[in-house]
């Protein structure tokens, strides 16, 4: 595994990696709550506050806990409730101090635990072989890369909502294949710089 | 076996290492310590803060209608909250019309309480109990009608007015993995405090109902809260015009039941129907109101009269039999109870003859 600077890993992570657009992980909340901007830009905050902490957290759980014991494998299910445990442990945090942000992000915290964006950085940082730094920069990267992502979606929804749609591909549908457009878009970053 | 026991104990060490901290975070972070609730401006109680509403109310015996248990999928438990709720939250919204944000209106189930608060509730929830009936009779009056008579240990009483109704706490059974709340009218008089009457139908699939007509036997305890509603008899000198179909007789019979032993002889015709003779229950009590209540009438209508009924009389639905016998509906009041469907075109039609909205009262059974 050649060094690579965790600068270019984060600015990679947010264009030429870009969890959704050339990953797509994270689809389902990506689909469901990106029809408003406001909304959008809260849940993208949120997801890269959880992800960048629980990607340096399951970096230490499986550097210091999962190798030393020889038990990597378990890797998937420990991420998992590592995920779920700091979700809920978050929401507390900001539920009791950060009433205005509880209250815009309300019902999205409890939705990131499900979001397989966030598992899927932190299976990645352990396949590429990422080193403390670069899983950071790689974690926050992906947080803002996902919700670029979404708010991008969600102006393009905003504005093709007065729009005429063939009936059966109202919501989700359109959203699909606009996904797809906005993916193709991405490839052009593509090759730019490497991280795997 | 060594990479199983590695497996088991380290698994088993993150989880519980997570759950303590969480336990721990629950205790510290998570709580809000006591905190004021200032009920009606003069009922002051000190609850845990960082529970909801309704359950900080429930736990000082404060009974708030609630059919889902507090998921924030029934909307019955709204509450007005003066001060200290916090902003609406977006699980709330659905319920909640555009009048009732502005003056304060809440889910109680999902605020909670994170600050000295203040709120607003009928004065009539403060008599709302909850009470541990034995199963008296459970019988069938009809093909899918039970007769439920609930008995309250020695000592205990509850107060209603007739026409109002209790919630059924249904229990888990097989095939019924949540508790649930039902509401039921009380059949049974007012005066009546140590024994309730109820009139139960089957729901094909129905959670409560299924439990009451299979399971709930003689002897069997049964939770109930109560009384709610604003649906109750009126004193006034209008001449009343009741209707109901199949189980919406029970509030009707509380009312009439009320009005017998009070000799109130007010003018009163109540319209009922049901599709066959053998779907009729209860006109043994019927026919006594009509001997002993000189200004009581009792119209009703067969719609689907089999040939061994030899119906002669009216086969029309409660709207059109409303209109065939009430010439007008000026100066007089309705009490109806049944099906929203029934409701709405029973409704239509006294408003059509006259009756003005303000005096039509109801309980749609949904
Ligand atoms: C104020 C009030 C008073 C009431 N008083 C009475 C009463 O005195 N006697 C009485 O029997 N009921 C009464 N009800 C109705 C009762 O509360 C229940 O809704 C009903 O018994 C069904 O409960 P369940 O748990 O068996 O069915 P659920 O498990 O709630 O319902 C199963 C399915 O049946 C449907 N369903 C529910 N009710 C009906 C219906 N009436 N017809 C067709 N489909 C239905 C539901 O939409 C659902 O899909 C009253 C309701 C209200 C709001
Ligand atoms: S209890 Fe049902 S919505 Fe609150």
């Amino acid at each position: 595994m050649l060094e690579i600077n965790p600068l270019i890993i984060f600015f990679a992570a947010i264009f030429t990696n870009n969890m959704i657009m050339s990953n797509f992980l994270g689809m389902c909340s990506f689909i469901a709550v990106s029809s408003e901007i406001k909304t959008s830009l809260s849940l993208g905050q949120a997801v890269t506050f959880v992800l960048t902490f629980t990607t340096l957290l399951n970096y230490m759980v499986y550097h210091y806990i999962l190798v030393p014991l020889g038990i990597e494998y378990l890797r998937y299910i420990v991420f998992i409730i590592v995920i779920a445990a700091f979700t809920q442990l978050v929401e507390m945090i900001i539920d009791r101090y950060f009433p205005t942000l509880y209250h815009a992000l309300g019902i999205f915290l409890p939705l990131i635990t499900v979001n397989c964006a966030i598992l899927g950085v932190s299976l990645f940082m352990i396949i590429r072989d990422y080193n403390l730094m670069q899983s950071l920069a790689f974690g926050v990267g992906s947080g803002l890369g996902w919700t670029l992502a979404i708010v991008t979606m969600a102006g393009i929804r905003q504005k093709i909502k007065n729009n005429p749609i063939p009936k059966g591909l109202e919501g989700p549908g359109i959203t699909l294949i606009i996904t797809g457009l906005m993916a193709l878009a991405f490839i052009g970053f593509s090759g730019i710089v490497q991280i795997q | 076996m060594n990479d199983i026991l590695t497996t088991v104990i380290s698994i088993s060490a993150i989880s519980g290492t997570l759950a303590l901290l969480l336990s721990i975070a629950n205790r510290t972070i998570a709580n809000y310590g006591d905190k004021k609730m200032l009920i009606n401006n003069e009922k002051e109680l000190i609850v845990d803060g960082g529970d909801t509403l309704l359950s900080s109310l429930i736990e000082n015996e404060i009974f708030i209608p609630s059919a889902c248990g507090g998921k924030g999928s029934c909307g019955y438990c709204k509450v007005k909250v003066l001060e200290g709720g916090g902003e609406v939250l977006p699980t709330e919204l659905g319920y909640l019309t555009k009048e009732d944000q502005d003056g304060g209106v809440r889910l109680s189930c999902q605020c909670k309480v994170k600050e000295d608060i203040s709120i607003e509730i009928p004065e009539e929830l403060f008599n709302v109990k909850q009470y541990d009936y034995t199963v008296k009779q459970n019988n069938l009056v009809n093909s899918t009608i039970k007769h439920l008579v609930l008995d309250l240990p020695a000592g205990k009483e509850i107060d209603f007015k007739p026409g109002q109704y209790i919630q059924i706490l249904t229990p888990t059974y097989k095939g019924n993995d949540e508790e649930v709340y039902r509401a039921y009218s009380l059949a049974s008089p007012p005066s009546q405090k140590h024994t309730i009457e109820l009139f139960i139908g089957l729901i094909p699939e129905g959670i409560c109902t299924t439990y009451v007509h299979t399971l709930l036997k003689e002897g069997q305890k049964l939770t109930v809260v109560g009384p709610f509603g604003d649906f109750y008899y009126r004193e006034s000198e209008r001449e009343m015009v009741m209707v109901a179909i199949g189980t919406g007789m029970a509030p009707i019979m509380s009312i009439l039941r009320h009005m017998h032993e009070n000799k109130i002889h007010r003018k009163c015709t109540f319209f009922f129907s049901a599709r066959n003779k053998q779907e009729l229950y209860m006109m043994d009590k019927i026919a006594e109101f009509e001997k002993d209540m000189p200004n009581f009438k009792f119209i009703y209508s067969l719609t689907r009269a089999t040939d061994e009924d030899q119906w002669e009389g009216d086969k029309v639905r409660v709207p059109d039999l409303i209109k065939k016998y009430l010439e007008n509906g000026a100066n007089k009041e309705a009490y109806m109870c049944g099906s929203p469907k029934m409701i709405d075109s029973a409704a239509e039609a006294l408003v059509e003859i006259g009756m003005e909205e303000a005096f039509i009262y109801y309980d749609k059974f949904e």
